[in-house]
Parts: structure tokens; sequence; C-alpha cells
């Protein structure tokens, strides 16, 4: 196990670091460069990492399976959501203007719930796809 | 000096598609198909395109490298030595490639303020999404409110393909289970069965 | 100027057609992929110098900066939505490559037509 242990101390300190900066990414989108598909990206950087250092099992335990694939499904509701309501609302299907009352304010709830929709989807489907890779087993005869 | 960081980048970009063509060991290709994204991302930040560099970054350079080599650790990793000359690919090719040139020398020049590009709708998002919209990055405005509904076709997009990997792959007959033995049993009878022999010798 | 100007888009025609080159005639289905990334890459650098302007500066607002030149923001979003559909499909390639060589025990093009006339 000695070799190991440089990866193993290593991820551990820069696994929060990595999941911090996926947020910074995710909010400061409208500043600069970055955004949903961005943030979603390094997210599920971070828990790739974890498995690739400490073993898929582990990793399944710390994020289950089933809570990836029901990431990425409720990303798109949310972003689909986010049009209902606003249909509901009165407005055309993502009209972000009918969402609140005052024009500027519900632009910037509209484009923060969706991305944060995207964020959701594009982290359940990293880590969907990399488990479901990983997962296989090479069939030996 | 943008221009020689432009002319040294696609002259690397050469180099390095070149190389994944020539090259049989797998695993040196998708090593050399990561550093062709890298050096994509870096010539998208010079040409002003930072949202797609960043983005280029990761997902190219980030998850496609992951998930190749994942794929690469399941299905081996040398490419057999072709067979036969490739003629008709080369030729085609070189037709292609002509003809793309042809009607390159049609196109604007590069750089100019005003291009056909830049005409149209650009100048109302660079002018307006200030005030209409909110956000000082144009392009998170124009990708989240303007063209809103792509982006939701999009995120659709990305969701199709997981669950066509997931059907794919989720619980198959490799799977290895939590617990068990590394290797699967076999669930049947397999006639490529005795073609699997010969994949254990490793490169 | 002409000569840079077209100096990037023929680079960038010679990486597609290398690409295109790698995915018509090599046999290996994981190649074959590598290739259909590498042209999909190359083609988007078509689309980002096109939306390049000289004196230009990334599309982000700048405080109180009323006579500064954006470069055109069209084609970075095209291009983002394009690089997320390429991950998509190239995961969904090598689900199917890694199907191939579970149920015909090799991933060389010619070898599987082979198995396939024989059964």
């Amino acid at each position: 196990m000695d070799d190991r242990v440089v990866l193993r101390v290593g991820a551990k300190i820069l696994i929060p670091f990595i999941l911090l900066f996926a947020l910074y990414v995710q909010f400061h989108g409208d500043y600069g460069p970055g955004g949903g598909f961005q943030a979603g990206v390094i997210f599920a950087a971070a828990f790739i990492l974890y498995a690739l250092v400490y073993g898929l099992e582990n990793a399944q335990r710390v994020l289950p399976t089933w809570v990836t694939h029901t990431c990425s499904a409720v990303g798109v509701m949310i972003y689909a959501g986010t049009g209902v309501v606003a249909l509901l609302k009165g407005g055309a299907f993502l009209d972000y203007g009918a969402l609140l009352h005052d024009a500027h304010h519900a632009q910037h709830w509209g484009i923060f719930s969706v991305e944060f929709g995207v964020l959701v989807t594009v982290f359940g489907v990293m880590v969907s796809i990399f488990y479901a890779f990983a997962g296989r087993g090479r069939v030996e005869s | 000096m943008d221009a020689v960081i432009d002319i040294a980048l696609l002259a690397f970009l050469g180099i390095t598609a070149l190389a994944i063509l020539r090259l049989r060991n797998l695993f040196a290709v998708v090593m050399l198909s990561g550093i062709y994204s890298l050096l994509c991302a870096l010539l998208y930040t010079t040409l002003d395109a930072v949202d797609v560099a960043f983005t280029e970054a990761a997902v190219g350079a980030g998850i496609s490298t992951v998930l190749l080599l994942a794929a690469l650790s399941l299905v081996g990793h040398e490419e057999r030595k072709p067979v036969r000359r490739p003629v008709l690919p080369l030729f085609v090719v070189l037709v292609t490639g002509g003809m793309l040139v042809y009607g390159t020398s049609d196109m604007p020049p590069f750089g100019q303020p005003d291009n056909p590009a830049h005409l149209h709708v650009a100048p109302r998002y660079v002018e307006e999404s200030g005030h209409e919209v909110g956000p000082p990055n144009i392009v998170t405005s124009v990708l989240a409110s303007y063209r809103g509904y792509d982006t939701m076709g999009e995120t659709t997009v990305i969701f199709t393909a997981v669950v066509g990997v997931l059907l794919l792959l989720h619980r198959g007959k490799g799977t290895r289970r939590p617990g068990s033995p590394k290797r699967a049993p076999d669930t049947g009878a397999d006639e490529s069965e005795a073609a699997r022999g010969d994949d254990e010798a490793h490169g | 100027m002409k000569l840079l100007g077209h100096y990037n888009y023929w680079i960038v025609v010679v990486l597609m057609m290398i690409g295109f080159y790698i995915m018509i005639s090599r046999g290996n289905l994981v190649k074959k992929l590598v290739g259909l990334s590498v042209f999909q890459t190359s083609m988007m650098i078509l689309y980002i110098s096109m939306g390049k302007i000289f004196g230009g500066t990334p599309p982000i607002l700048l405080e109180g900066g009323e006579d500064v030149v954006y470069s055109n923001p069209l084609p970075s979003v095209l291009i983002l939505t394009a690089i997320v559909v390429g991950v998509a499909t190239l995961a969904v390639g090598l689900a199917l490559v890694v199907r191939i060589k579970e149920a015909y025990g090799t991933v060389e093009e010619d070898e599987i037509h082979a198995q396939d006339d024989v059964m």
C-alpha cells in the first residue's frame, strides 16, 4: 500500500477544493466564464477522482448509483419546471419575465434556476456514465 | 504577437493529429487526444471564446479522456496493423479537403469587424443584454435567456445519452457486483467464448 | 493579412481531414471514435475563428466601458452546445464498442465482418 499513499493523501486534500471550485464556477457564471455545464463537469470530476483513488465500491457507498440516476432526471425536470411555472403564471414557456413582478430580478432568478438544473443533470450524467463503465467487469474466459 | 501564438498552436495541433493517426498503442492515442483538447482550449482563449475554452478543457480533456480510458481497460490497448493500403480513403480525403479549401477562399477575412457574422443579431445581443437580461457575461445571458429553449434541448440530449449508456451497460453480463469475486460468472453459452481466449495477451 | 486569415481556415481544413482520414481508414473502433472527436474539435475551431474580431475582447461586459469592441458571443453559444453533444455521442459510442467486444471478442472491423459472414 505504500505507493498509494501519495495518491490517497493528495486526493483527500484536493477533493474539497474541487467541489468548492465547482460551486464557484456555477455561481460566478454570470460575471465571468463559467455556468452550469462547466460546474457540473467539475463537480463530477471530484467524485470520479474519489472513485479512481479509493475504489468503485467506496465511491458507490458515498454516492449511490440511484442518486446519480435520479439527479440526471431531476435536473431536466427543474429546467422544464421553470418553463412550466412561467406558463402557469401567465407568460409564455420559459418567459422569465412572468416569474416575478420585477423584470430584472425575474431574469436573474430564472437564469439561476435553469443553470442549477443544468448543473444537477450534467453532474448526474457524468457520474452515472463513469459508474456504468467502471462497474462493467472485464469478462475473461 | 497574437498571430505567432495562433500559428504555433495550430502547428502543434497538426503534429498531435498526425501522431494520433500514426500511433498504434491506444493508450498513447487517448493521452494525445487529451493534449489535443487542451491545445484547442488554449486556441479558443486566444480567439476570445473563454466560455468555450473552459468547457473544452473540462469536458474534452477531462471527461472524454476518463471515458476513453475506462473503455480501453475493457477493450484492449493495441490496434492491429492495417493489412491493406488505404488508397480509397486517401483519395476521398484529398478530394474533400480540396473542395473545402476551395470553399474557404470565398470566406470573409479573419477578424474584420464588418464580417457578415457580426452584423445581424449579434450587435443586438451585445448592446441590449446589459439592460434586458442583466448578467455581464453575454454568453450566459444568450445561453440561458435569449436561447434558453435550445439549452433545454441540449440538457435533454445529455439525459438521452445517459439513458442510452445505461440501457447498454447497466447490470449486464460482465457487471461486478459488490462483494462478489472479480471474475463475472458466465450466464450461458456464448459462441464468441473461443475468440476471447486470445485477448489475454496484454500489450 | 489575407494570408494569415486564410491560413487559419486552411489549417483547420487539414485538421478536419486528418480526423476524417482516421475515421475511414483505421479499423479499430476506439480509434475511429478518437478520430471523430478530432474531427469535431477541428470543426469547432472553424466556427470560433469566425467570431473573433481583431482588437476585441471576450464578450463579458466591462464596467463603464462604452467604446469597447466585444467579440461575437453567438459562435461561443453554438459551440458550447456542440461540445456537450460531442461528449454525449462519445459516451454512447464507447458503450456500443464495449458491448461489441463482449459479443464478438474483438474491436477490429475486419474481424467483426468476418465473424458476421461466417455466422
